[in-house]
Formats: structure tokens, sequence, C-alpha cells
């Protein structure tokens, strides 16, 4: 594939807590050293339980909160230490959906004002007028053009969606990160916006980064996928081949414990239950963060941590990978 | 096979400022004891309203129920339709309990868990508070939650998620009940967790011969852990069958829509096949069939009755039923085989 647009080194991101027990100062480890780079017209996709890390990952790229440590480069620009009005005039190239359609909108805007939001911020008449601009929008993203000057509660939830989709396409971004963006929404309608989603970046060559728990829908939509585990990149692969052949036993639990809409299969199907709960990510296991429920977890994993490493295709951090 | 609840008819419908919502229009379903019936459909399909009136959770004045929702109280059937509140509160925990989806909402932040499940046994059993407390360990401890005696003295607060919906669990089984409704039990949860809870569902049914009543809107669970499958749409069950007939011979354009809508995690990159358009405001449902403005096989309905007349629950077999006009056998042969194109 072509240049590369986004490149993440060592990423992380603690959040203090205030004071632990005795006296000393905690943070949550929510993002802990992550690395991968992001491809023109690519979308990784990124997914682990709740509580991973992976909503603070793709706020932090886009620096919605600032980095612990680390690097972001987009589009050869170092701009981890950029200042928030240095980030304004590269806001355009960079957007971000939400999860929630139904929080994520202003309740006493018009979907006029809110689609042309962007435009007003950096200050961009379009060329055609905004309001034919905003229309046009609203007819790419399956929005009757008419519905204008309505407000968000008379939409439904797929089409509040469809507004946070037009309002992140608005200034022809080429990097969105994507938080969970059909979760919220009825299988019927999240394929008809997993479709608009696709149609969109194919046609605008935008990249991507995909965050969502669905492992179908990741799979679905995602030329690459990484694993996240508390804070940290467990396997990052091509779909295919994570999918086909998961190097990384969390992966390999990850994908057994989906239920598949097929009976048949389900009765047959020898599946992996992970014990326990994800651990605090205050006070992380030693060694591997996974070893405390994992089932082929040695001494070794308890002590020394796996870093992310080439095998086959795939990039691993296990010290004892699968196949 | 023991039949534990029978649900005719059932209509439920609340009055609203904007006019009458009917949430649920003539649903009929049975559950027998060591089977799970799940209750497929999307946000505002009636499900969840189903599921609350057999629990007789609607307020009276508020809601207008009919129908008759006939459940056994251990050996004896009641119609929960016409129970008196205190009648009411007299089955509920003790012949059928109910699970919800969020259990981070459903457990008091101030109580220890442990008097809390105790409540539930006291209800039933005034003034045994020894041998509650008992029950509410040996509870936690069927539940899996490790360590039960030291567990109950703490808060839910000291709980993951998965623990919590494991406490629900317990609290749910405090009194014995035959019925359980499970109300999304593992939306909130995720996949590794839910894999758990499905899996303590399952073994708790087979144990104790419970009938399962299962809400969800998730496809995949309802493969795994379902018996027979409802599926509904704009308050009317639109398909009732066993799960490998919803699953591998569809035959209401709405449940083969919904199939092949989901993602596949066998199936790469095609584009999904979604369902066009919305789900009908149930204040204003269209005049024949609810289905009929997103359905993509009207015209294969011959007398065109899909936009005048609203089609009845029939199939040729007596367990496997549908709604729909277009002839059976012709929907036998579409569906089949659109759906060898996306089930591969």
């Amino acid at each position: 594939m072509s240049e590369t647009i986004l490149k993440i080194e060592n990423l992380v991101k603690h959040f203090p807590t205030g004071k632990g027990k005795r006296g000393e100062k905690e943070v949550v480890k929510a993002v802990d050293g992550i690395s991968f780079e992001l491809k023109a017209g690519e979308t990784i996709g990124l997914v682990g339980e709740s509580g991973c890390g992976k909503t603070t990952a793709g706020r932090t790229i886009l620096k919605l909160v600032e980095p612990t440590s680390g690097k972001i480069i987009f589009e050869d620009k170092d701009i981890t230490d950029y200042s928030s009005s240095k980030m304004r005039a590269i806001r355009a190239q960079m957007q971000i959906i939400f999860q929630d359609p139904y929080s994520a909108l202003n309740p006493r805007q018009t979907i006029g004002k809110i689609i042309s939001a962007p435009f007003e911020i950096q200050g961009i008449t379009p060329q055609e007028g905004t309001k034919v601009a905003v229309q046009n929008l609203m007819a790419r993203v399956g929005l009757n053009p008419e519905h204008y000057n309505r407000y968000p509660h008379e939409f439904s939830g797929g089409q509040r969606q469809r507004i946070g989709i037009a309002r992140a396409i608005a200034l022809k971004p080429r990097f969105i990160v994507a938080d969970e963006p059909v979760s919220a929404l009825d299988v019927s309608i999240q394929a008809q916006v997993i479709n608009l989603l696709e149609d969109l970046q194919e046609e605008e060559k935008i990249s991507m980064v995909f965050i969502a728990h669905d492992l179908s829908v990741v799979q679905h939509i995602s030329d690459r996928v990484a694993v996240m585990y508390l804070g940290k990149m467990m396997e990052i692969a091509a779909t295919a081949d994570l999918y086909a052949k998961p190097r990384h036993p969390y992966t390999t639990a990850l994908l057994s414990a989906v239920p598949l809409p097929d009976p048949r299969s389900e009765r047959t199907r020898e599946r992996i239950i992970l014990t326990g709960d994800l651990p605090s990510p205050i006070n992380p296991p030693s060694g591997c963060v996974f070893n405390t429920r994992c089932w082929k977890a040695q001494d070794k994993c308890r002590t020394e941590v796996p870093q992310l490493v080439q095998l086959g295709a795939s990039q691993v951090a296990c010290h004892f990978p699968e196949n | 096979m023991t039949e534990l609840l029978r649900i005719e008819d059932l209509h439920v419908s609340f009055k609203t400022d904007d006019g009458i919502v009917r949430a649920v229009d003539g649903v009929s379903l049975t559950l027998n004891a060591g089977e799970t019936v799940a209750i497929v459909g999307e946000s505002g399909s009636g499900k969840t309203v189903t599921s609350l009136s057999v629990m007789g959770l609607h307020k009276k004045g508020q809601a207008e129920i009919s129908g008759s929702i006939s459940l056994s109280d251990h050996g004896t059937f009641k119609d929960v339709v016409h129970l008196s509140d205190d009648e009411i509160r007299d089955i509920r925990g003790r012949a059928v309990s109910m699970i919800f989806q969020d259990p981070m909402s459903s457990l008091h932040p101030y109580y220890k868990i442990g008097n809390q499940l105790a409540e539930a046994y006291l209800v039933h059993n005034r003034g045994k508070k020894k041998e509650a407390m008992a029950r509410a360990l040996e509870m936690l401890d069927l539940v899996g939650i490790p360590e039960p005696a030291k567990r109950a003295q703490e808060f839910p607060h000291q709980f993951s998620g998965g623990m919590r919906q494991r406490v629900m669990i317990a609290m749910a089984l405090m009194n014995s009940p035959q019925i359980l409704i499970a109300d999304e039990p593992t939306t909130a949860l995720d996949v590794t967790v839910q894999a758990q809870i499905l899996a303590l569902l399952s073994k708790l049914k087979k144990e104790f011969n419970m009938g399962i009543l299962l809400i969800t809107h998730d496809l995949g669970v309802v493969a795994q852990v379902a018996d027979r499958v409802n599926v509904m749409y704009a308050g009317r069950i639109v398909e009732e069958g066993a799960v490998d007939d919803i699953f591998y011979s569809p035959l209401a354009p709405y449940t083969l829509g919904l199939l092949k809508s989901v993602p596949r995690v066998s199936k790469n990159n095609e584009r999904l096949k979604a369902i066009p358009g919305q789900p009908p405001s149930l204040i204003n449902l269209p005049v024949g069939c609810p289905f009929a403005p997103r359905c993509e096989y009207k015209q294969h309905s011959s007398e065109a009755g899909c936009n005048t007349t609203r089609p009845a629950l029939l199939g040729t077999s007596s367990t496997h039923r549908s709604r729909c006009h277009v002839p059976e056998n012709l929907r036998h042969e579409l569906f089949a085989a659109e759906l060898k194109e996306v089930q591969g």
C-alpha cells in the first residue's frame, strides 16, 4: 500500500487518580506504550474489552487528551507537542465519530447548524455556499436534505449516527477515528451504517481507526486488526490472518467467545472460557499483563514483559505464541 | 414436558400525548421446563414490554393490558393479568424471577451484597434471617463467586460488571423459581464475560430444570443458548420456531433480513445486506403488514394484501409459523437461495 499517514510510537497515557492507600501517587495506565502505523486509505480495527484503553488510545491520537509520552506523527509532522491553536489548523484533517449518537449532538441546534459547525470553526466558506454544502453532505450520508432545519430528537438512532458521520466528513479529512460507531444501533440499522462508512471511505480514501468490541463488525470493516489488553498491544495482524490464525492466546480467547449466528456450529464448538475479570489498570499484573487469565502462563510470563515482535505475518507480544 | 408459562393474545398499550402506543399487539407463546425460549427483536419491537407483563411490572392505569398470562406457581396456574398487586408480589421471585440488562443499576449501592440477597429471601420467608443469609452464601457459591462469605460483606462497587451480573442471577434464584426471565443479560458485558454468564445460565437451567425466557437482540447469543425462538417486529411475533428452523429455514422476510444483515466472522469483505428503512412508529402502524414498507418480497404476494391486511401467524408445520402473505412454498424456495449466499 501507499504512504504512511499516521505513525504512533510508544504512546502512553496515564491518568492520575489522586493518592493511593499508602499516600503514594497512583496512576491508571489506560494506554501503556502502543505503537502502530496507518497507511493512506487503510482501516485498522482496534479491539479489546472495556477498560483496555482503546477509546483513550483513539482520543490521545487525536490529541483530545494530551499524551503522557510517546510520539504521534501525522503526515510526517510530529504533532505530539502541538498547542491547541496549532492543532486547530490540522483538525480539519483528523476527525472523530462517537459511539452514542444521542449524546454526541447538541439537542438545541438544528441539523444544518450541527453539520456546518466544522466550516464555521475552521472559517471556511464552501464555494457553493454553506447551506448547499451541508445539504449535499446530508444527501451523501443518506439523509433527506429537506430536513436541514430539524432537531436531533426528530431523528432515529441510525439517522443521528449519519448526522455524526456527515459532520465528520464535512472538511474532507484524511483520517477518522470511529469510536464504536455502530454499537448503539440495532442490527438492521448497523448494517446500513457500516455500508455507508465503507462507501465513503472508498470514495474519499480516508484512513480510519475503527474502535469496536464487536469482533464480527471489526472483521468486516478492517484491513488490519490490533488487539489491546490493559493498555498494551497484544497482537497486530492483517484481518484474514488474525481471524484464521490468531497468535496471541488472548486473541484466541476473544475469538472463541464470540457467539456465532449459527446454532449447529455453536453446539459443537469448543469454547475457551477465560476465568476472572480484567485486572485493575492501576495495578496491572507484572510481566505479561494477561498472565493472570492465560492458560499458557508460566514463570517467565509473570516476570518478563513480552515485546511486540514480528512472527510470520503478525506482530505478537507473547512468550509462548500459538502455532 | 411440563409447561410453565403460556401467554395468549397479549396486548399491551400505553396512552401518550401523541396517541396510543401499541407496544405488544397479540403475542402468544409458551415456555416449558428445561428449555430456553428466546424473544428476538430490535429496540421498540415489544420484547421487554412482554417480559415486564409476565412479571406484572406494568403500572395499572398507565398500561392497558388484555389477554392472558398463565404462569405456573410450582404447579398451580395463575393468570398474571388478573391478579391483584399482593397476589403478584407473592409469586414474583418465588415462581418467576427476572434479571436485567444493566447489573450496575440493578443493585443498591448502599447495601452489602449479602443483605440484598437475603432481602429477596425474607420477602417470602419472614423472620428467617439466619436461613436467608445461609441461602445467600449458597447462591453466591452456586453462581461462581469465589469466597462467598467474604464477598457477601462487600458493596456493589467492589464487584466487576460480570460479577454483578452473577450476583443478580444469585438474587433471582434465592427462592428457587421455575421461570427465569433474562432481559438482555449479557448486553452490557464484554464477550469473554458474556461467554461465562451464558455458560452459567445453561448450567443452572439443566441443574434446576428451569424454563428461561431470554430477551435479546443478539442473534449469536440466541444461536448459542436458545431451544425455540420468537422473532418480534412492531409488537407482534412475526415468526416462531425451533432454533434451527429460524436460522436455517426462516420464513418471515424480517427474520431473513436480520440474518442477512449480521456481519459474519467467517465471511469477509462483501457488502452487508442491510434491511432498508426503519422500524415503523407504534402509534401509526401501516394498515397492512407492518414490515411491508421495508420488505423486498412484496411483489411475490399474489393478492397484494401486503399493503391492506395484516398477515396471520400461520404455518404448514405446527411448530414453525410465520406471518407473511407470500405463499409459504415460494418463500421456502426464495429464502433458501438467499441464505445460502450469506451462510456459504
